[in-house]
């Protein structure tokens, strides 16, 4: 009989769960994971890894058409739409079986089947763990870290029906490319879909009903994401309200609504992205001192419940339900249980990115939402059009925008769009986590030529003038 | 050519102090190396030396001033016969103060301004603070050094500093009294010491968690081994010495503290500190104070060393002329009010340190020995511990080797 008993149990394999146990291990605890279906949870396998190596693909797809403004010229591009799915789906197996193997490693036991709370014994909590068959098996441990995650929010008359109207796990598995596609909602999983769709070469419209694109963007960059979107031929259609879905065997005709006028827009699928809802069902909360707000559970800043040993981190805990977010309170609230002394996070540290065409980095404060707070601003706004590697690259269209809290100095946001902007925002949050202030940053040599120097001349902007705009 | 004298910093840390006099008046001749001023820090009184020759043309900043910031121009001199400028017009000179930490010495004939006096600190401990926690402190006016920070290792981070109360860190608090003192009353306005005094031992009390453990302790074989080690003394000279029972009592605890280790010891989060040398801070008190200088490696010395080098310390703690290394750190404090007649009490510990012992009066007492009645001079001595470092065991086992000592003393001299 296999062992039952752990310091830790971790309910969800994803990047919150497997972390914390992995963390557990390397502080020399005992944990254990119980995951239903997939290690690596949504992110490594219908969320963030998989939509990156198909946008991939759309990138790649878009350089092919545009191979004459470098000097190329091709005939016959064509692709091979199953196989790009099907590398999608490679690079998911390749990391989930790598999270397989790093819990190996820390010998980490994993337990296939749901995971619910089921009570004390002592001074131990128990959790059952329900295989999809067999018998389900009981485990103690003193702390029980919930990380169940997340799945898609259904409104009414927009449920996935798997076949004409598509959550984004069909969306990330079609089985050919749809000629006329709707997306409902702007925010990151819509975008990218609009965008790899586009790219790939369908015709897209883009529904949001705010008054913008990327609504918890910064302005600016909602409007010039639009923009490029616009520029490559997406459709799109802003304080938006959908009408009832009208559904033969083949094709969906949505009656769309803006400024009380009624545009009917017949596609062939309709990808639903309207948000995320926490799974706090069917983990045995009920009878117990957690209290959950409409579909998250609620945590203090060090992700423990109302219930003595038991915490929730990630998707499940709440918003920004963002994979980074979810490793970081995994490996806070692993070292906290193991008595280190740790530091709640700064969701205003936390960065968020987006990977359409261009890509949308961000962190902290938008210019509004630092105003609102009582900021007195500083902004500074760098376009790539005036930095040499963006056009070296042939990527001009972008730029780099950062807020400035007057009074002190401290780098209160920054909001990038453009090529490569993913990887550069980390600049930004490790000044943001350092403080930093303008003074460091514009004391901060950054390589030429690069991109990035335009998050420099955006600093300087700020202040005494960017040197190259 | 005039040259502006500057406030100088007499300690890494120091961002102000109190210039308590002026040893020469308007007018007078400088030579190199004569005491112009004397500033007082918060623990200790240092003299200025001049490293530039000429006539004191202008006091700027009179004596008994609190709160000069360090670099601010105190005085100019002149070249006989010369004008004597306003202030802000002129050089300000290279400074030498009779401060460790200070510049060992920029040459008495470098010329003006090569030095700047601020800048000498080559042993300051740094302050780790955010940049943007170290600009809010500046503008808020907030002391850092006074600043406990939460970030990754201690960092000082904007919350610690937003946090900060700005009466308990101002660097330059307003003087007058928020309450109107009662016709009886008079203000005294808080010496630089009071107020190190103050949050010193407020952030000890409330910080560290306190317990005490006491014992008698027989003092008679000491008190005549004492009589018997004075006797051998020569009657004056260099090597004369006159022991007192406190110099005995500073060596029995340095014993006692390599005999439990664990007691000479500091708390930190992440780990505790074991300090190998016993560095004994002795509680001296003088006029506007306590301070407590630091008799280091007590437990390498002689009973003869510790006598003649404590009653150096304590000469030179009373006359405000310590060197802040001579009374910043020491890993443990001994505070002795037996000449006051007190019967017991208890001390409250210096930090970092994890332990202080408060000695009482000895007096003759009936005891029982064995079945019989006997008189013995009994002392109480009393341990304050931090409670994070040592455990009511370990307290009682040092107590018990610090009785063992006192009522064996040979040990102390062998």
């Amino acid at each position: 009989m296999s062992k039952t008993d752990f310091d830790i149990i971790v309910v969800g394999g994803g990047p919150g769960g497997y972390v914390a146990a992995l963390r557990a291990a390397q502080l020399g605890l005992s944990a254990a994971v119980v995951e239903a279906r997939h290690l690596g949870g949504i992110c490594l396998n219908w969320g963030c890894i998989p939509t990156k190596a198909l946008l991939r693909a759309s990138e790649i797809n878009h350089l092919l058409h545009d191979l004459g403004s470098y000097g190329f010229s091709a005939e016959k591009v064509s692709f091979d739409f199953p196989k790009i799915i099907a590398r999608s789906r490679a690079v998911s197996k390749q990391l989930s079986s790598g999270v397989a193997h790093l819990l190996k490693k820390a010998k980490v036991p994993v337990f296939e089947g749901y995971g619910k709370l089921d009570g004390v014994t002592g001074s131990k909590r128990k959790v059952l763990v329900t295989p999809e068959k067999g018998d389900a098996v009981s485990l103690t441990a003193k702390h029980v870290i919930l990380a169940t995650g997340a799945r898609a929010r259904t409104l009414p008359g927009l449920e996935p029906d798997g076949k004409l109207v598509w959550s984004y796990r069909e969306a990330l598995v079609p089985d050919a490319l749809p000629r006329r596609l709707l997306v409902i909602g702007s925010g990151a999983i819509g975008s990218e879909f609009a965008s790899f769709y586009r790219n790939m070469g369908s015709e897209v419209t883009l529904v949001e009903v705010a008054p913008r694109i990327l609504p918890v963007e910064d302005e600016d960059i909602s409007a010039l994401a639009r923009k490029a979107f616009e520029k490559q031929g997406i459709r799109v259609l802003t304080s938006a309200k959908i009408g009832a879905l009208r559904k033969t065997d083949t094709d969906v005709t949505v009656p769309v609504e803006v400024n009380g006028k009624t545009e009917e827009f017949t596609v062939d699928r309709v990808i639903s992205a309207v948000g995320i809802v926490g799974n706090i069902e069917n983990i045995g909360l009920e009878g117990t001192k957690i209290k959950t707000d409409r579909t998250h559970v609620v945590t203090d800043a060090l992700c423990r419940t109302g219930e003595p040993g038991v915490y929730a981190i990630g998707d499940l805990a709440g918003a920004p339900w963002l994979a980074h977010k979810a490793s970081h309170e995994a490996v806070m609230c692993v070292e906290a249980i193991a008595g280190k002394t740790v530091h709640p996070i700064d969701p205003t540290k936390i960065p968020g990115c987006t990977y359409c065409r261009p890509q949308i980095a961000s962190v902290g404060y938008t210019e509004a939402r630092a105003k609102e707070a009582g900021y007195t601003v500083r902004v500074g706004k760098f376009p790539l059009v005036a930095n040499g590697k963006a056009l070296a690259m042939g990527e001009p269209d972008g730029l780099v925008k950062t807020v400035f809290d007057a009074a002190t100095g401290e780098l209160l946001g920054a909001h990038m769009i453009g090529a490569e902007v993913t990887e550069m925002i980390q600049g930004y949050v490790i000044a943001r986590t350092g403080e930093l202030t303008e003074a460091e940053l514009a004391e901060t040599i950054f390589p030429h030529p690069t991109i990035s120097e335009s998050m420099h001349e955006a600093v300087l902007a700020a202040y005494d003038g960017a040197l190259h705009f | 050519m005039a040259i502006e004298v500057l406030m100088p910093a007499l300690s890494p840390t120091m961002t102000e102090g109190t210039l308590a006099r002026w040893v020469k008046a308007e007018g007078d001749k400088i030579a190199i190396g004569d005491v112009i001023a004397e500033i007082e820090t918060d623990k200790a009184t240092m003299e200025v030396e001049a490293v530039e020759e000429g006539i004191l043309g202008r006091i700027l900043v009179p004596e008994g001033t609190q709160e000069v910031a360090v670099n601010t121009p105190i005085g100019i001199l002149v070249a006989e016969g010369e004008s004597v400028p306003e202030a802000g017009a002129v050089k300000p000179q290279a400074q030498k103060a009779e401060a460790p930490a200070a510049q060992p010495a920029a040459t008495p004939a470098a010329p003006a301004a090569s030095a700047a006096p601020a800048a000498a600190a080559p042993t300051g401990k740094r302050i780790i603070a955010s940049p943007l926690a170290k600009r809010i402190a500046s503008q808020k006016g907030l002391d850092l050094s006074r600043i406990k920070g939460t970030g990754p290792h201690g960092r000082i981070i904007r919350r610690d500093v937003e946090n900060a109360s700005v009466q308990a860190t101002a660097v330059a608090p307003a003087v007058t009294a928020a309450v109107a003192p009662a016709p009886a009353s008079r203000s005294v306005p808080h010496s630089s010491m009071r107020k190190v005094i103050a949050r010193r031992l407020s952030e000890a009390k409330s910080t560290i968690p306190h317990f005490y453990v006491s014992v008698d302790v027989e003092l008679d074989a000491l008190l005549a081994l004492r009589t018997q080690l004075n006797a051998t003394s020569p009657a004056e000279g260099p090597d004369a010495f006159k022991l007192s029972v406190n110099d005995m009592l500073v060596k029995a605890a340095a014993i006692a503290l390599k005999r439990v280790p664990n007691v000479n010891a500091s708390f930190t989060d992440e780990a505790m500190i074991l300090h190998e040398s016993a560095d004994i801070s002795i509680a001296v008190s003088i006029p506007d104070g306590l301070i407590t200088p630091i008799l280091k490696h007590a437990e390498r010395k002689s009973l003869k060393e510790i006598s003649q080098e404590t009653k150096d310390l304590v000469k030179r703690a009373r006359a405000g002329k310590l060197k802040p290394e001579e009374f910043q750190g020491g890993t443990f404090s001994i505070s002795n009010m037996g000449m006051y007649g007190v019967r017991d009490f208890s001390a409250i510990i210096n930090p970092p340190q994890a332990a202080i012992l408060a000695i009482a009066a000895g007096k003759k007492q009936p005891v029982v020995k064995g079945n019989e009645l006997a008189i013995a001079t009994v002392m109480t001595v009393t341990l304050s511990v931090d409670h994070r470092v040592v455990d009511g065991a370990v307290a009682a086992e040092w107590l018990s080797a610090f009785r063992s000592v006192v009522e064996s003393p040979l040990t102390l001299v062998v």
